[in-house]
């Protein structure tokens, strides 16, 4: 061995020339090392994959002058990017190369942006100035964002737009569901423009619990809430027996009366059974609230609580109580006061307590509490933070609950504790988070929802877009969502307004609902007439709608300060009620009107104005808008129906003046067969 | 000494191939399919095939294939798996038949836009592979603001489909319009015709004027949009579209 090593230096090394030799071929070969490397590189290597591929493209001349060879980089000074990504991506901007489904030579689908003023990573994340794959799109040691997998795309967006995009239905759905499922109750997500984001999820108040339901019910509905309501959005806090046994006791022995409830009405339930049913529809009662049907699927809307086993819960006072008028129990109820008389409360109250589940409580049996549980229940209920939600006597609002997710979306990995088996990436933590929360620790406190896949994604989208960028941005870079309007009808009238909860439906003024139309100019849209004959019967515009207004057994007195709030308040400033008179169109004017909404606008695809013709089932039925509408408006509308009511789906027509006129000389004078008969008598 | 080392480089090829043949085998390890009970004769969709959804993301409605014998009844226990182009998982890839002879799977979609095509398989007693393809259409941000926008002004006549939430004003029109879906007759419409009708009505190409102009309503951006939807939703596939992505 030692002879060995002896001949093979005498070889190389034995005179200085030799020596001088070798030591200059060994340098040689390590300086053309990097030189090497960077002829062997990835990118090189797409980017000849890519000319290989071109050749015989018809357009390859073109493809070949686009083509720039070497790195590629995009640079954004303002936002401290540089990437790339385009050194192999290299057919980024080539619309011809649709058909091509190999990457990374695929051209970038079409977005509102310009690829050069955006660069990659602040959409897709990934490590920009990387010039290999696997560094640019891996968690390395250096850089531990990988490239954000697809679903998770419209985070991004969401970084800079604070507002609602029609392009990002999961990013939208998230952020929704952050205020809808309560989550910022006990988390505080702070927004980029200072405010603190709102739950939307409206927790009833517990204080006066025991007027409503019963101990039993409490207990069957903190062990499982699903099992009372699939729709239910309180999560699952896995309580054991004992626990939901205390925190019941607590919650009766904690709870008040409500000042003011008086007793159980003194008349009779309907006898005929359908009565219930029937009251139930006609007071669109489902436009707001869900009922499980036959086939098990949950039919209504989800304004209210659903109402499958509302029997079961609810004590029969309560009912009657809340039916006649809920804002006794709850001023800020999206629930109206219907103004129902005493028969229609007791026989809405006995449709709804037949809606029962004997297995719900069937095996629900609790002894009286003692005082030892009752403490303990205390104990419970301020440890899991049931305050953060539900108001509750004698237990204070938790300021910080859990922890703020203001910059979630751009925790370290570092300090997040991984699951076995689960991927090292901020989606996927986030993700396992929502879905089981409690495998992270079995002493958590966060509770058990059952949202599905598809929810669990929306929801780690939205919490992707609260980051470090998003909350440092600067403001002209931010897209900033509308100013919250917290507008609220005034005086008397708006009194009135709130106890009819107008604005659960309606939107006037940027606050409020989108169940039913926008208010904000109905008083210069409407004759006065007309209004208060619609608020004492509402009767249906749209004949193809299932949701649509109830009455609410206004008094004569009511219905006149309402029609006189709504048409001096809503005024539109663009509408002048007296630019157009409502009658004395001239008969050829009203002719030529007909014809142009029958042939060049073709409005009975449509609308309705002859019943025997007409057939179109999308806008309103015009049969009566002659008495319905103002002249003035219905010409505005003609001229611009965006501008008066923005997001109509009635199309700009770009209409002349006097198309507009005549059009609205045939409209006016359509007053409808049963009023002119009416008229006549 | 010149023993020891010996030694000791024979205990490094020896941990070397020990730890070579651990980390080749843990490969060949990582699938180990269910043996099957059965084996059908035909391989059917149940549910689930040509369903939207946004790059990525989870299809709406999971997708259920049954395996069948000769007489058309399905068979439990048989194996059925699947398999798509790269970015595609399911959820799960494989499995047996349940007890009517079915097999469900979530799936979700690759990051780019356009169809997916969705192949099941399962082998028949001759161990012969039997095939059943599906295609999914996935959504980019264009498709999916068309999407949108077809459902708020297109929807309501293109498509003579009623749900309880929203009745079909389709059977109310005199002349009917094409629902999107119509390969046949869009594939043949070019791009600049179908701006010109969208944009300008019908009239602008000698049809009825039941279809409004929407190019003082809409702007010019979504009009493409809602042209890249239709086109990506189109029966036949539009080739404009785009390539169908398959396992390669």
């Amino acid at each position: 061995m030692k002879a060995n090593l002896r001949s093979f230096w005498r070889r190389f090394f034995g005179d200085s020339v030799r020596a001088f030799g070798v030591v200059s071929l060994i340098f040689l070969v390590s300086l053309a090392i990097a030189p090497a490397k960077n002829f062997f590189s990835e990118w090189r290597h797409y980017q000849h994959g890519y000319l290989k591929m071109i050749r015989n493209r018809s357009e390859a001349n073109t493809l070949q002058r686009h083509f720039k060879s070497g790195i590629q980089q995009i640079w954004i000074p303002d936002l401290n990017v540089v990437d790339r990504c385009t050194s192999c991506h290299v057919a980024m901007k080539e619309a011809s190369l649709t058909d091509v489904a190999t990457q990374p030579f695929r051209p970038h689908p079409v977005i509102p942006h310009k690829l050069d003023e955006f660069g990659c990573t602040i959409c897709h994340r990934g490590q920009g100035a990387a010039t290999t794959l696997s560094e640019a799109h891996s968690s390395t040691l250096a850089w531990e964002q990988p490239i954000l997998p697809a679903k998770y795309t419209e985070s991004s967006c969401g970084e800079c737009h604070r507002n609602w995009l029609m392009g990002t239905p999961v990013l939208n759905q998230g952020r929704a569901m952050l205020a809808r499922f309560g989550c910022v109750n006990c988390h505080s997500v702070k927004l980029p423009d200072g405010t603190t984001m709102k739950a939307t999820d409206d927790p009833p108040s517990l204080s006066h619990i025991a007027d409503k339901t019963t101990r039993e019910w409490i207990y069957a509905w903190l062990k499982d809430p699903q099992a009372y309501a699939t729709t239910a959005t309180m999560p699952n806090f896995k309580l054991s027996d004992d626990d939901a046994r205390d925190m019941s006791a607590f919650l009766i022995a904690n709870s008040t009366p409500v000042a003011g409830d008086s007793a159980t009405v003194p008349a009779k339930a309907s006898p005929d059974p359908t009565a219930g049913a029937s009251l139930y529809g006609e007071s669109f009662c489902a436009s707001c609230h869900a009922v499980q049907n036959a086939a098990g699927n949950v039919v209504g809307g989800d304004v209210g609580p659903e109402l499958t086993r509302i029997g079961s819960k609810v004590k029969s006072e309560w009912l009657q109580g809340w039916l006649r008028n809920p804002r006794t129990f709850d001023p800020g109820t999206a629930m109206p006061h219907y103004r129902f008389n005493d028969a229609q409360v007791a026989t809405l109250a006995g449709f709804l307590e037949a809606k029962t589940d004997s297995d719900l409580l069937s095996n629900v049996h609790i002894d009286p509490a003692t005082r030892e549980q009752i403490v303990h229940g205390k104990r419970l209920v301020s440890d899991y933070g049931c305050a953060s939600c539900h108001e509750i006597a004698g237990i204070k609002r938790p300021e910080t609950f859990a922890p703020e997710l203001t910059r979630i979306g751009s925790k370290p990995i570092t300090q997040l504790l991984f699951l076995r088996g689960m991927p090292h990436t901020l989606p996927d933590y986030i993700a396992g988070k929502i879905r089981q929360p409690r495998a992270f620790s079995p002493g958590l406190k966060m509770p058990q929802y059952s949202f599905t896949s598809a929810q669990i994604d929306a929801l780690t989208t939205a919490l992707l877009a609260l980051n470090e960028r998003s909350s440092t941005l600067p403001p002209p870079l931010t897209v900033p969502a509308p100013p919250k309007s917290e507008y609220q009808p005034a005086g008397k009238a708006g009194k009135l307004m709130t106890d009819l909860a107008c604005l659960s439906c309606h939107r006037i003024n940027g606050h409020g609902g989108d169940m039913a139309p926008d208010l904000t100019w109905e008083g210069s849209s409407v004759q006065r007439q007309w209004l208060v004959d619609f608020l004492k019967t509402p009767n249906t515009l749209r004949p193809a709608l299932i949701r649509r207004m109830p009455r609410f057994n206004l008094t004569d007195a009511e219905t006149n300060e309402l029609a006189d709030y709504i048409m001096t308040v809503y005024q539109s400033p663009a509408v002048d009620r007296d630019s157009m008179p409502q009658s004395g169109y001239p008969q050829s004017q009203i002719e030529l009107g007909r014809q142009l909404f029958y042939e060049k606008y073709s409005c009975q695809g449509c609308h309705i104005v002859d019943t025997k013709t007409d057939k179109g089932y999308i806008g309103p039925t015009l049969t009566q808008v002659g008495s319905r509408l103002t002249a003035a408006w219905i010409y505005a509308w003609m001229k611009n129906p965006q501008a008066l009511r923005p997001g109509t789906i009635e199309p700009n027509r770009a209409m002349s003046d006097e198309d507009a006129r005549a059009l609205t000389a045939f409209l006016i004078s359509q007053k409808g067969a049963g009023k002119q008969e009416a008229a006549k008598k | 000494m010149i023993r020891n080392s010996t030694s000791m480089a024979a205990l490094l090829t020896v941990f070397l191939t020990a730890s070579l043949a651990t980390s080749c085998s843990r490969k060949n390890a990582s699938v180990t399919l269910p043996k099957p009970a059965t084996f059908g004769a035909a391989i059917v969709e149940s549910s689930g095939g040509k369903q939207m959804a946004q790059t990525g993301s989870l299809l709406p409605q999971p997708v259920i294939v049954q395996v069948n014998d000769e007489q058309g009844n399905g068979i439990p226990g048989a194996l059925v798996q699947f398999e798509a182009a790269p970015g595609v998982s399911f959820d799960p890839a494989y499995g047996l038949t349940d007890s009517s002879g079915q097999f469900t799977t979530n799936v979700s979609l690759g990051g780019m836009a356009g169809r997916y095509q969705l192949t099941a398989f399962t082998f028949d007693k001759s161990h012969k592979r039997i095939e059943l393809n599906l295609q999914e259409i996935a959504l980019g941000y264009q498709q999916t603001v068309g999407r949108r926008l077809n459902d708020q002004y297109c929807d309501r006549c293109h498509n003579p489909e009623s749900t309880v939430e929203r009745v079909s004003n389709y059977d109310n029109l005199e002349v009917k319009p094409h629902a999107f879906a119509e390969g046949d007759t869009l594939n043949k419409i070019s791009d600049a015709d179908l701006t010109a009708i969208i944009t300008h009505g019908g009239p602008a190409l000698n049809r009825s004027a039941l279809m409004p102009p929407w190019g003082n309503t809409l702007s010019k951006a979504d009009i493409e949009a809602l042209i890249a939807y239709i086109r990506s939703v189109s029966d036949p596939p539009s080739r404009a579209a785009g390539p169908i992505y398959g396992k390669d």
